[in-house]
């Protein structure tokens, strides 16, 4: 065990994988000769040499394209967006081509490829380069998501996405690279679609994914100076969803507030309500209550970004209205 | 415009006393908030506000009694026009001392923290302390109440619940599982959610009041007097008969589901027995003396009352307690309390009688005088203080000021067992259950009616050998009792 960042943690996902199997390729815009957009390849070129390490063009469609080739005919490409915005350049090759070959083909051409780069909002970034749009790829039959929290979890869930023989769109979050924690060393894969719970407690569940997360444990910690023990459980992949450990939660504290970065529409949220509802029904004591990123495209100026995203005093107030709770000095 | 009226707390209450106004005139109130606390029958509750503005006009000040429904403040807008309930309503309360109609921050007590703090992690309005007296009700606040005036946290009068929401019961799924599986009606729980939600916490404090409300007996025994088992000290020695013992459950108890456990805040009377028991077992040096009486002429004599006057209806305890003040008058030693500095003896024997309520919790009504008065007034006051103890109906300074004290178990079948003193108090007498048992006389086994008693003694007032004494003496005085004729 040893403390890393977590862009230290992908770093070295990738570098095992690639070590153990020589089919494992890397490519996207800037990934070799600069070390990474964020330094997440850094020293990769120098250690597995220009074959394996390829720099491309800024194409997202045609490298995208290029990466599922190459993965029908037995590579196994890790294909890097500089974020997740450009990769809505390449939607047709993710949802058309990665989600569907292997139905399409009769199971002749499995898609073993991992998409991954930074997703979400970071600061002022504005409309365009800050939003966070797992939701669309969650929406795709033959696409698995997955979205770690920690330099733990992004490793093994690296690991375990590189090994999967379908598409992963694996989302980091440019905010948490430089965040550290205990990662094992060596050989550690955390399965797709089993969920973390990152705190216990046992009177409303929060729900949140990636850096929502620590918005989420920032919360349960303050409603514990009120006497309020929050579960908050991170999914980690969010398709395959670990409905099991959510409902098993809920139906223990009765209530849950789902904290997510998104828009709330159609949000990552929306379907874990439905989960919740429908197999949990009978263990609600309060309807369900979301907050997500503002129904907006992300605003430039610092003071109206932060109030388009979850923070800390949202959460409580949600949780505060699941508990039929009247909020400490407030009418 | 909102009225803060003196609320109905209960079934029996009919008038309450305005202990402090955590607001004072001027204050901003907003709905909710605590406005003033109050006094009914023995506990203490908050009364909230049902709007929020200003509070703008106070009736009543702290210290006064007022009946039901009478109106003790108004909350409004600062600039709204209140004239016409200062003549109207106004009229009704005591006039305001000249001089006194402007806030008087020194006559106003600053706010302070509510006596009932919730609990930290519980949800303000459900679990706040519920009134013990009208514990047994799974009823819903008037609507009268609701609408216009003040309610009490928690506080439920009779009345049918109003058709609302189109006659639909808002219940969350969990609330409704649990209560079809509890056996509970929906529409015999009181909602604390929003819109009158009722939610987990609504279903489980009906539960408890539901089996409380069994384990007090079948309705149609409630209210015969006097019911076998409902007067701890006229069935003292009696074992309950067995159609008398709680029916259990005919259908298994439903698989318990959710948290293991919750907390329940401390009802007012819970506190003070709480702050009571602990300023007794910490600091006082207990011990304790147990001796085995002859209850056999104690016997005779209840018959031979029993016989002379079938209404008085003489209990073991009334002997009892008659003993005690008897034997108290010749050890006044024991009729004592540690004063820090002093040791005070008591001129006066007044007797305090522990009396257990339905709902759990304990009270101690106390009989003044006891050296002078005869078994039958104390027979009679005894019944009297216990019966209108269960119906919280006692003024304080009927459960105050006891010298000494006697608790008896005996209607539960306990064989003996030793009570906490009740400070300041010197002493207490725990009393077991009067039965039949093997005692050998002369060599010969025979059949005697015995019955345990253990005295706890504070060490710094009482030693053992004096409580020893006293209880030889209670002893002989119990197994000849004609002396309490003289």
């Amino acid at each position: 065990m040893s403390i890393l960042t977590y862009r230290e943690a992908l770093n070295q996902a990738m570098r095992e994988e690639m070590r153990r199997d020589e089919t494992i390729v890397l490519m996207g815009e800037e990934v070799g000769f600069y070390q990474g957009a964020y330094k997440v390849s850094k020293g990769m070129l120098e250690e597995f040499g220009p074959m394996r390490v390829l720099d491309t063009p800024i194409t997202e469609l045609g490298f995208t394209g290029l990466g599922v080739g190459a993965a029908m005919v037995g590579l196994r490409p890790i294909v890097e967006m500089m974020t997740f915005n450009f990769a809505i350049l390449a939607l047709d090759q993710i949802v058309n081509s990665a989600a569907k070959m292997f139905y399409m083909s009769g199971g002749q051409f499995p898609v073993p490829m991992v998409i991954r780069g930074p997703g979400g909002a970071a600061h002022q970034l504005a409309a365009q380069h800050s939003q966070a749009l797992e939701a669309w790829f969650c929406n795709v039959p033959g696409l698995k998501v997955a979205m770690p929290s920690t330099p733990a979890d992004a490793k093994g869930l690296l690991k375990t996405s590189i090994r999967d023989d379908n598409p992963v769109v694996f989302i980091e979050s440019e905010v948490l690279y430089g965040t550290r924690g205990e990662v094992p060393e060596g050989e550690y894969l955390i399965p797709l679609g089993v969920a973390d719970i990152k705190r216990r407690g046992k009177d409303v569940t929060l729900i949140a994914h990636s850096k929502m997360v620590f918005v989420a444990l920032e919360a349960a910690a303050g409603l514990e100076k009120e006497g309020i023990e929050a579960e908050v459980i991170d999914p980690r992949t969010l398709r395959p969803l670990d409905t099991e450990t959510l409902v098993q939660s809920v139906m223990k504290t009765n209530r849950a507030v789902i904290v997510e970065e998104g828009w709330p529409f159609c949000g990552v949220g929306a379907q874990i309500v439905d989960t919740l509802q429908s197999r949990a029904f009978d263990y609600l004591d309060a309807p369900i209550l979301r907050v997500t990123g503002a129904d907006v495209p992300t605003p430039y100026a610092k003071n109206l970004e932060h109030l388009a995203f979850p923070d800390k005093q949202r959460v409580i107030e949600a949780v505060n209205k699941v508990l039929y709770r009247q909020p400490a000095g407030g009418d | 415009m909102v009225k803060v009226l003196m609320p109905k707390g209960s079934d029996t209450m009919t008038e309450g006393k305005v202990l402090k106004w955590v607001k004072k005139e001027g204050d901003p109130v907003s709905t909710g908030e605590t406005v003033v606390e109050i006094e009914t029958d023995k506990v203490d509750m908050e009364v909230e506000a049902m709007g929020g503005g200003m509070l703008r006009k106070i009736f009543v000040q702290s210290g006064k009694v007022v009946p039901v429904g009478e109106l003790l403040a108004l909350i409004a807008k600062p600039d709204e026009d209140i004239s016409s309930l200062l003549k109207g309503e106004g009229a009704g309360a005591k006039p305001e001392p000249a001089g006194s109609a402007a806030p008087a921050p020194t006559a106003a007590p600053a706010p302070t923290a509510p006596s009932h703090p919730v609990a930290v992690g519980s949800p303000a309005p459900p679990l706040a302390p519920l009134p013990p007296s009208e514990v047994p009700a799974l009823t819903v606040p008037s609507p009268a109440t609701a609408a216009s005036g003040p309610v009490l946290k928690g506080s439920a009068t009779p009345s049918a619940r109003e058709p609302e929401n189109g006659g639909r019961v808002l219940a969350s799924p969990l609330a409704r599982r649990m209560a079809q599986e509890m056996g509970l009606d929906l529409n015999r729980i009181v909602g604390s959610g929003p819109a009158g939600r009722i939610v987990r916490q609504d279903v489980e404090r009906a539960a408890l009041l539901h089996s409380a409300a069994r384990a007090s007996g079948p309705p149609w025994r409630q209210g015969l007097a006097p019911a076998r088992g409902q007067d701890a000290r006229a069935t003292a020695g009696e074992t309950p008969a067995l159609h008398e013992l709680p029916t259990l459950p005919r259908r298994p108890a439903p698989v318990p589901t959710g948290p293991e456990f919750y907390d329940e805040p401390l009802s007012s009377m819970r506190k003070v027995i709480a702050t009571r028991l602990v300023q007794s077992k910490a600091p006082v040096p207990h011990f304790y003396l147990t001796i085995e009486v002859d209850m056999g002429r104690a016997r005779e004599l209840r018959e031979s009352a029993k016989a002379l006057n079938p209404d008085l209806g003489l209990s073991y305890n009334d002997i009892i307690l008659k003993a005690c003040a008897a034997a108290l008058q010749l050890h006044p030693h024991v009729n004592a309390s540690f004063q820090g500095e002093a040791i005070r003896y008591y001129r006066r024997i007044h007797l305090g009688v522990a009396v257990s309520l339905e709902d759990g919790g304990l009270i101690t009504p106390v009989i003044r005088n006891c050296e002078g008065k005869s078994l039958q007034e104390i027979s009679r006051e005894a019944k009297e203080l216990a019966a209108r103890a269960r119906n919280r109906k006692l003024n304080p300074d009927e459960y105050t000021g006891a010298t000494f004290t006697v608790s008896n178990l005996g209607m539960m079948g306990i064989e003996e067992f030793s009570a906490v003193i009740n400070p300041p108090e010197g002493a207490i007498l725990a009393v077991g259950v009067v039965a039949e048992k093997p005692v050998v006389v002369k060599g010969q086994v025979e059949v005697g009616l015995r019955c345990r008693m253990t005295l706890s003694c504070d060490h710094r007032v009482v030693d053992g050998a004096t409580g020893a004494k006293f209880l030889q003496t209670l002893k002989q005085i119990l197994e000849n009792p004609v002396y309490l004729a003289f």
